[in-house]
């Protein structure tokens, strides 16, 4: 029987989880990514939630043992995707073409564009920064300081921006950033003992073992302060720093605070690479935008077209642990499909 | 010798004319209830007021040739014309022709209607020919209008309209009667001209020729009888039904011209609107909770048709959105808008908002006064702009409601609660004139049309748009110009709320290529976001937006800029280009961001943009 | 019932049945919206009005959804209708129609 190919579209976590053990099982793998290198959004992270471990170890585990009969594609985009009889041609925009019996998309989230929130101020005042930025600055160990330089004494995390928020044209919740959140403020809090960190939420939802754990450390020993309401809007102040007022709702009173620092927790949306291979392939989009497998419990991989499969944060807001387990998942899927 | 000409035929017209007349007295009599004294005695003395000859000539011009509507749609005008004007001549010249013909000063009224069933000939009838000649043009007149109107029910497509408004039974009674009024007419007056030869180039051919195939003098008799009960049916249905518009229209006309205008209440001018619509249906395209959401019900022709049966229907009060699209095209100028709020304000008569709590003014003072407005603080990048600019112009200037202010009022005021409002109004009022301004700038719209409309201010009030394009020629900034395109959306209540279409457009085209679009000035559509439609829903929103995106972005220009922070608001999360205020556009072209010039000369210039 | 000598204070207590739920009713049938809110707070965060007196709509709300009337009627009038939490309302209710109809049923106006 000859060789089996599968190609593997988006490079992170799950693509490259994936393509490693499809590999393993003996398939053919051609792993296609637009970006530069491999690795997603680990790339951007320093540190991963509940237990703060470097983004860098999973990284490099993924790395390890890496096959060298996977074919890396990298800044490869697809423009078309076509079918002859049972397998697929992908026609990339440098013309190559590939051949493959299986696709397994892995494209992946982006983050909310936090200027499209713009009473929030994100790109107008000069001291409101996001999550991703906040993650940056920790992994290039740049000093946490506002824009005038001074060592902030207050900070704001913002929670839900553009998630939960009909405005914003996002429905879902992203899973995942409240106890983001709670892991920056705690790190932050270590970084600058001084400060004083509030986060503004509207539920806080800690679904996974150790993230209730990580939220009652933060009280116990770093002492963040937890506030039940959403933020209108913030305005700047003369010196650059921000005055928030939002409804304290648990005591039913108006809240204003001034922070030297705003830190909005971005929300996790379908990817364009997600939107794009989506619409190419004709397959069924939630109404948040994400991909719809055949049956969520029963089938999570499977989609309308047959021979095309799903995992990881293309189908939705997902920690790396459900990424990682859903990539291999989706391997055992594939590897029943061709086999039979 | 004095006789009356009479035969029981003309019964049912003469009764349906007395009956048209007590009702009309009857609704006339209603309506004059509604009157303020004062009104009433600028009402009876108008005709004495000199203003008759301009009232008659629009009289003329509007409910008889339709000038209007020959704007609108010149083919729907020609039929109103043909109609109106035809019958009317026809009922003028049959009197004089009548009344030289019997010569004496008073005749039946129905004399003249059936004059050709009195006559027994043409001879020693002065001017027969001519007369006969006209009456008969006018008759054919008339009937090449039926024509049409019978055509436009079969294909309305061919008038440009998707569908005219739709007719109720009663209207469909007048409706039919009407048209058959003059067909009779043709046929009683062609058959008896056979008898008789007194028809013209068309009864009297006409007559001719279906005599030579038809009992003519057996016919003629029951074809009178039928063109007078066709009469009285119309003139009986009148009254109820949309034809009612005809002596309305003529009222309102006077009205009009007396200086009457839409009030804070639901009073007689309102009325006499209400009635002038005669469902012409030309709005009825205009709407787009017709077009993006179906429903059809909201727009003037049926909303106005409601009122005028005590049939109101509340969804078309409470949902549309007092965009203004329908009230731009009517032909008729009815002030729909008005009309709306006015009916909001009797549906909410018992609410009140109290305000005791609004904090007295302090005592800041500028030349030139920015408020920004509630929904500005929603959009920094506005805010922080046009402050930008001020500063970098070396304006000096107090944000009024730097951190909030107290709203302008216009919220509350087209929710139909002016009482509520104007508590808010004059507290700003107040704020605003102790600060010495000398001008009010905003950069809402919303603000911006009750700051002009119902503040007492006495300085000049201006949008943003207008404000920075004086600085631009002033020279107090300078922008550079840019190869993009960008698209602009007119806010409703800037563009024909406040009327200004103009100055955003010479700021654009300072900066960039601007795209002019089919819906764009007058016609321009509503983001959606409307604070006059209060009960749509938020998904209902995001479909009208959604709609009015895909014209205004059908150039695919570069942005989309738009000059209201509701209408930013409204359109951003669903646009796949970026879009901006235009005091943002103007910020982000600006060649230097900070001032440097000496503040004498900035003194000066002040002076020529403050003072206008 | 055993009776222990005291009684509690009725402000002290939310007590279901003795809440009146038939306004709440009748302003879900003027206006569905009123049963997305999730009390988060963004209304009353930005409120035109709530920056000179103690007003929060959120609080409006649930106290109207609670069946208490009277703490609805004594803050309802003071809202400006300025629009601002409408477009702010992570749940997209129609705040502003929601505070004119309960304005109306209050003081006796036909809601529909
Ligand atoms: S995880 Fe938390 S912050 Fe993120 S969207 Fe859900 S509730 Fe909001
Ligand atoms: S004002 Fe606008 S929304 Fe209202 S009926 Fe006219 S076109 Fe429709
Ligand atoms: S409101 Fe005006 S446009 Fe609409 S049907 Fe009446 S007259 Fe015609
Ligand atoms: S509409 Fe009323 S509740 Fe909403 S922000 Fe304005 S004043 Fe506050
Ligand atoms: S903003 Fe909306 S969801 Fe939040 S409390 Fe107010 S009405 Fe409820």
């Amino acid at each position: 029987m000859m060789t089996k190919t599968v190609a593997v579209i988006g490079g992170g976590p799950a693509g490259m989880e994936a393509s490693k053990e499809l590999a393993f099982n003996g398939f053919q793998v051609v792993l296609l990514e637009s970006g530069a290198r491999l690795g997603g959004h680990m790339n951007q992270w320093d540190r991963l939630f509940p237990n703060k471990r470097p983004a860098g170890e999973i990284l490099e585990s993924l790395y390890r043992n890496f096959p060298g009969s996977i074919t890396v594609m990298t800044e490869t985009n697809i423009t078309s995707i076509g079918r002859n009889a049972d397998r697929f041609i992908l026609r990339t925009a440098g013309r190559d073409v590939i051949e493959a019996d299986a696709l397994l998309v892995c494209t992946g989230f982006r983050v909310f564009d936090a200027i499209l929130k713009e009473e929030y101020g994100y790109g107008i005042y000069d001291n409101v920064i996001t999550s991703v930025d906040l993650e940056q600055w920790f992994k290039e160990k740049r000093p946490v300081l506002t824009s005038h330089g001074r060592v902030p004494a207050t900070v704001g995390f913002i929670h839900c921006v553009g998630s939960r928020d009909e405005k914003s044209g996002n429905l879902h919740c992203s899973k995942v950033c409240c106890v983001t959140a709670v892991k920056q403020a705690v790190e932050l809090k270590e970084k600058l003992p001084e400060a004083r960190i509030f986060c503004f939420y509207m539920d806080l939802r800690m679904f996974g073992l150790g993230y209730e754990e990580l939220y009652k450390e933060s009280q116990e020993k770093y002492r963040i302060q937890f506030i039940r309401g959403r933020l209108s809007e913030a305005f700047e102040n003369m010196d650059g720093s921000l005055m928030a007022k939002v409804e304290d709702t648990l005591t039913a009173k108006p809240l204003r605070i001034n922070l030297d620092l705003l830190v909005l927790m971005v929300g996790f949306l379908p990817s364009d690479g997600t939107a794009a291979i989506g619409s190419l392939l004709g397959l069924t989009f939630n109404p948040n935008g994400f991909l719809q497998p055949r049956d969520g419990h029963l089938q999570p991989h499977d989609t309308e077209q047959q021979g095309v499969f799903l995992a990881g944060s293309c189908k939705g807001p997902k920690n790396l642990e459900e990424t990682l387990a859903d990539a291999r998942s989706a391997v055992l899927r594939i590897r029943q499909y061709l086999t039979n | 010798m004095y006789y009356i000409d009479y035969d029981p035929f003309v019964l049912p017209f003469t009764l349906g004319v007395l009956a048209l007349l007590v009702m009309l007295f009857w609704k006339f009599f209603q309506w004059w209830d509604k009157l303020q004294p004062e009104d009433r005695i600028v009402i009876r003395t108008g005709l004495r007021s000199g203003k008759l000859l301009a009232i008659l000539k629009e009289v003329f011009l509007e409910s008889l040739i339709h000038r209007r509507m020959w704007k609108q749609n010149p083919l729907q005008g020609y039929m109103h014309m043909t109609f109106a004007f035809g019958w009317f001549m026809l009922i003028l010249i049959g009197n004089v022709e009548s009344r030289i013909h019997s010569g004496v000063e008073f005749n039946m009224p129905y004399y003249p209607i059936f004059f050709k069933f009195f006559l027994d000939s043409n001879e020693g009838l002065p001017f027969s020919k001519s007369f006969t000649f006209i009456m008969d043009f006018f008759l054919l007149l008339v009937l090449s209008g039926l024509v049409l109107a019978m055509f436009k029910r079969v294909n309305a497509k061919l008038y440009g309209m998707k569908k005219p408004a739709k007719p109720e039974a009663i209207d469909r009674i007048a409706l039919t009667a009407l048209w058959f009024i003059f067909p009779l007419r043709l046929l009683a007056e062609s058959f008896t001209s056979a008898v008789t030869g007194t028809g013209g180039f068309l009864t009297g051919n006409l007559g001719e020729f279906l005599s030579g195939w038809l009992p003519a003098r057996l016919l003629a008799y029951p074809a009178w009888w039928s063109y007078s009960v066709a009469l009285s049916v119309f003139f009986v249905c009148m009254p109820f039904t949309r034809y009612m518009h005809i002596p309305a229209e003529v009222l309102l006309i006077y009205l009009r011209h007396l200086g009457f205008k839409p009030s804070k209440t639901y009073d007689f001018f309102s009325v006499v609107e209400v009635n002038s619509c005669p469902s012409c249906g030309v709005c009825v395209e205009s709407c787009q909770l017709k077009s993006s959401l179906g429903h059809g019900n909201i727009v003037p022709a049926y909303f106005l048709r409601g009122l005028k049966k005590d049939r109101e229907d509340m969804q078309a009060v409470n949902e549309c959105m007092l965009c203004g699209r329908c009230q731009q095209v009517c032909p008729v100028g009815i002030h729909v808008n008005d009309i709306r709020i006015q009916r909001r304000d009797l549906l909410n008569k018992q609410v009140v908002f109290n305000y005791p709590y609004l904090p007295p003014p302090d005592h800041q003072k500028a030349d030139v006064v920015y408020f920004a407005g509630c929904m500005t603080h929603l959009t920094p990048g506005i805010k922080r702009s046009v402050e930008n600019i001020l500063k970098a112009a070396g304006i000096h200037y107090l944000f009024l409601d730097k951190e909030g202010g107290i709203c302008c009022g216009r919220p509350l005021q087209i929710a139909g609660l002016w009482d509520s409002a104007r508590q808010l109004v004059e507290s700003n009022q107040r704020l605003i004139r102790q600060s010495g301004a000398r001008l009010l700038l905003t950069s809402c719209p919303i603000c911006l049309k009750v700051f002009r409309e119902e503040y007492d201010l006495r300085i000049p009030v201006m949008h943003h748009s207008q404000y920075l394009v004086q600085l631009i020629e002033a020279e107090l900034i300078n922008v550079a110009f840019s190869s993009r395109e960008v698209s602009y959306h007119d806010p409703c209540e800037l563009g024909r709320g406040c009327g200004i279409f103009e100055e955003p457009r010479q700021l654009i085209s300072r900066i960039a290529g601007l795209q002019e679009i089919t819906a764009g000035r007058e016609k321009s559509l509503c983001c959606g976001g409307s604070l006059g439609g209060l009960s749509l829903s938020f998904q209902e929103r995001k479909r009208l937006a959604s709609d009015a995106l895909k014209q205004l972005l059908a150039g695919q220009p570069d942005l989309l800029i738009t000059a209201c922070p509701l209408c930013k608001k409204t359109f951003q999360p669903l646009s796949p280009v970026g879009v901006m205020d235009i005091a943002e556009f103007l910020y982000t072209a600006m060649e230097q961001k900070t001032r440097t010039a000496q503040p004498e000369v900035l003194i000066n210039c002040n002076e020529t943009v403050a003072v206008l | 019932m055993p009776r222990w000598g005291y009684k509690i204070h009725e402000d002290r207590q939310v007590i279901w049945e003795e809440g009146d739920f038939s306004l709440v009713e009748r302003i879900r049938l003027a206006e569905p919206s009123l049963c997305l809110c999730i009390s988060c707070g963004t209304c009353a965060s930005g409120c035109t009005a709530a920056q000179f007196t103690d007003f929060s709509l959120r609080r409006v709300i649930i106290q109207l959804q609670r069946g208490r009337i009277e703490e609805v009627r004594q803050e309802i009038d003071r809202c400006m209708l300025c629009g601002k939490c409408i477009l702010t309302c992570p749940r997209g209710v129609n705040t502003r129609h929601l505070v004119l109809c309960i304005r109306k049923e209050l003081s006796g106006d036909v809601l529909y």
